[in-house]
């Protein structure tokens, strides 16, 4: 049996030493110094405070900026507590909210989203909306919308930025990426970096006036 | 489907197709132990290991030997997961001071129980529970051990059945060393740099506040993330770093990311299929357990993608666009990522399941009831379709060995595999295999539901354990049905929406994953034993030939017919019904 377990001990050891230190460390050390500003969890400063990070998702209120997808991650966009509604199609809860009761806060549903979004966009009970516009994400930190979701956002960020529908436009150009290789994954833009875009129009616009 | 989810898979399939000979011929070489390209840097280091740790790699095990071996060392690493999880408060590389006390004795057993059989399940939010130390040290050290060992199983059973007149099925600590430094040790490291270009983070730094441009701050965990995330995807672990694993955008930044998160799960246990070709001295015999687990992964593929492509009614009543646009996804996409869409999603959910990997780019539980019968029942046909690394193609040899014994009964032959008779031995072990899984999985939920707990004790506070399920209705029964068939099958996925962090839970799991793992290597272990002793018989004409398409549609048969008889009516009472209330407008 000592035959076994000695040497069950000494590899458990040497995976230990070798798969759970020394692998994380070589990584850790090539990836600072070939690819530093994605290893450090790809930052966004803006006048040198860090305001966010590329992929990770964050809430935005303001009308004058694009509205990122509704989440449950913590109290909403909670980048320590990641995580979707896990409600089922045949929920009543995911459709139709609930009101906080004891010890969980009130949770607003789909029909409930859906008639949101349109009052703050100006839009006809007639128009249809993206499907990611008024469900959750998985991680609660989806960093992107649909290019439709942008759009319908376009007149209301326009109206009260104060920048033209034009250069509103524009600014979600920039940041719409396609299909990688025009097949994998979907059309997304990506909120964080058109707000940013807003805001740093909407500064040089202040400073012309 | 749309166009491009056509597409996509059949790029998908095209590459795996494509990679399978080459990586499988490579890990033939490596376990025949040939010299093979990477020997020259490699070889020391594999001597070294040897040397430190009094291995004999010149002598071989008999299955009793190689069985034990590999309990001794899961026991091993068990504890030791087990040790630095509850003392993770006074261990180093721990930024955001999370105590072992959060990781009460039954999440910490369930814990290491989860890592050590490769499933993964985690019942703990990993952003607010656990340390960098305790992810990459206490966790992710199973994520090499326990795909290595799985290998090394799947291995020895293929020595068992092509080797003849012999006793040994080779020495199980050469077969996991050897794995680790000549198959996972190189892709993982090309592989973790890789993620790390695509955005994944690999750092110590604490959890960063960012000041947002609408005024608000946001905390975000950070964490060596890459070098875990690679050896979670390719070892089919599938235990995330963060609470919503590979649906996290630190996780899986890009569609790119998302493409090679799935074929890195597939690769080793597509491969494995080729290597048993090899192995058996005929290619084809490799192909034909591919052949049938293709077609089983098509199909789910087919099936999941246009469930969640139709979306749910109740949400189209909203006036909420269902058909997709060149804009926007359409279907469901509650629970799902703008990047990855319908088709990304429901093609990873349906790889993640068919092998046992675990990691989800979406949430399951908040799938359309067909679209979530899919992975359910991935994980129910024993995990087979590809399977685990190791577990898939000792699986679906498993089921190889009941069809040709279905084929011999109906032609009243003995049967052969590989040219050596079945007999009442491995046809035993076989079922005793497949019996212990169905009846851990029925046996556990049917527990798990009716068992009366007293609310505010200690085994499940909420009272009745069926209580802690997140949604009401059929598909309450289908969390709770598929958390057991996961723990089971070491798959590790949820219908997350399970509150299964109480110790009623914990070590029900718990003891599931065990027997899962262990009850079915054993007796295929033993068949291995069993089989290296026999003489091949010479093939005549009325040999069935396991290499042909009428071997294929036997073996679908085989697994289909098992998986049926045993599951339908528990997939009838969980999400059958959930979509008939679906479609009849009825919620819960």
């Amino acid at each position: 049996m000592l035959r076994i377990i000695k040497p069950a001990v000494l590899l458990t050891v040497v995976f230990t030493l070798g798969t759970g230190i020394l692998f994380p460390a070589c990584i850790t050390l090539m990836a600072q110094s070939l690819f530093p500003k994605q290893a450090r969890g790809s930052l966004v400063k803006y006048h040198g405070v860090v305001i966010g990070a590329a992929h990770i998702g964050q809430n935005f209120t303001s009308p004058c900026y694009f509205h990122s997808r509704p989440s449950a991650a913590g109290n909403g966009y909670d980048a320590s507590d990641s995580g979707g509604t896990n409600l089922a199609p045949t929920s009543e809860k995911l459709i139709h909210g609930s009101p906080a009761a004891a010890g969980s806060p009130s949770f607003t549903g789909i029909a409930q989203l859906a008639v949101e979004y349109r009052k703050e966009n100006d839009l006809a009970p007639s128009t249809p909306l993206p499907a990611d516009a008024v469900t959750y994400s998985a991680s609660g930190l989806d960093p992107d919308i649909s290019p439709a979701n942008a759009r319908l956002q376009e007149a209301r960020v326009a109206a009260a930025s104060g920048l033209t529908m034009d250069q509103v436009k524009s600014a979600v150009a920039l940041h719409t990426r396609n299909r990688t290789f025009g097949l994998l994954g979907e059309p997304r833009v990506n909120v964080l970096a058109v707000n940013l875009e807003i805001a740093r129009l909407i500064a040089a616009s202040h400073k012309v006036k | 489907m749309t166009t491009n989810s056509i597409e996509q898979l059949g790029l998908y399939c095209l590459i795996i197709v494509l990679l399978t000979p080459v990586l499988g011929k490579y890990m033939a070489r490596v376990f025949r132990g040939d010299r093979t390209l990477l020997s020259p840097i490699l070889a020391p280091v594999e001597n070294a290991v040897y040397r430190i740790c009094g291995i004999d790699a010149d002598s071989e095990m008999s299955w009793q030997v190689y069985a034990v071996a590999l309990l001794v060392f899961s026991i091993v690493g068990m504890l030791v997961t087990y040790v630095l999880l509850r003392l993770q408060g006074f261990l180093p590389l721990n930024p955001q001071h999370f105590s072992g006390a959060q990781i009460s004795p039954d999440l910490a057993f369930n814990t290491s129980a989860s890592f050590t059989t490769n499933t993964n399940w985690q019942a703990y939010v990993p952003e607010q529970t656990v340390s960098y130390f305790s992810n990459m040290v206490a966790l992710a050290i199973h994520n090499w051990m326990s795909a290595a060992s799985g290998i090394a199983v799947a291995i020895a059973l293929v020595r068992g059945l092509t080797r003849h007149s012999a006793k040994a099925i080779g020495n199980i600590w050469v077969d996991m060393v050897r794995a680790t430094l000549y198959v996972l040790l190189p892709i993982c490291l090309v592989y973790a740099m890789f993620l790390v270009q695509q955005g994944v983070p690999q750092n110590f730094a604490p959890y960063v506040h960012a000041h947002t441009l609408d005024g608000r701050v946001q905390t975000i965990a950070q964490g060596p993330v890459a070098s875990q995330e690679a050896i979670k995807m390719l070892g089919t672990n599938g235990g995330g770093f963060f609470n919503a694993n590979s649906a996290h955008p630190y996780e899986n930044p890009t569609p790119l990311s998302n493409f090679v998160q799935m074929l890195s799960i597939f690769l080793i246990p597509a491969a494995l299929t080729s290597t048993f070709g090899c192995m058996a001295g005929s290619p084809r015999q490799g192909w034909a357990l591919f052949a049938a687990m293709s077609v089983m992964f098509v199909t789910g593929v087919i099936v999941c993608t246009t469930a969640e492509q139709r979306g749910i009614p109740a949400v189209a009543a909203c006036n909420v666009m269902v058909h997709p646009t060149p804009g926007q996804p359409g279907g469901n996409m509650e629970g799902k990522e703008t990047r990855f869409g319908i088709s990304d999603s429901a093609l990873f959910a349906v790889i993640t399941t068919d092998a046992s990997c675990g990691a989800v780019n979406s949430m399951h539980d908040s799938f359309t009831p067909i679209g979530g019968l899919v992975p359910v029942s991935n994980i129910l046909s024993g995990e087979v379709i590809f399977g685990g690394v190791g577990a898939g193609l000792y699986g679906m040899l498993m089921f190889a060995i009941i069809a040709v014994f279905i084929a011999g009964l109906m032609v009243g032959r003995t049967p052969e595999y590989l040219g050596k008779k079945i007999e009442r031995y491995e046809v035993k072990m076989a079922m005793l295999a497949v019996l212990v899984l169905a009846a851990s999985i029925l046996g556990f939920a049917a527990l798990a539901v009716v068992l009366p707990i007293n609310a505010h004790g200690y085994w499940n506070s909420g009272g009745n354990p069926w209580t802690n399920v997140n949604n009401a209705g059929a598909h309450g029964f289908s969390e709770i049905l598929y958390a057991f068939a996961s723990a089971t099958g070491n798959n590790g996925s949820a219908f997350a929406g399970l509150n299964a962090n109480t110790p009623f839970f914990n070590l029900t799991l718990g003891i599931a994953m065990l027997i899962g793992r262990f009850l079915m290597i054993i007796p295929l272990l033993a068949i291995a034993g069993s089989m290296v002793k026999k003489v091949p018989v010479p093939a005549t004409s009325g040999t069935f030939p396991t290499d042909s398409g009428t071997f294929v549609v036997l073996l679908l048969g085989a697994v289909v017919l098992v998986g049926a008889l045993t599951f339908f009516p528990a997939l009838a009472l969980g999400p059958i019904a959930e979509h008939l209330q679906m479609i009849h407008g009825k919620l819960f």
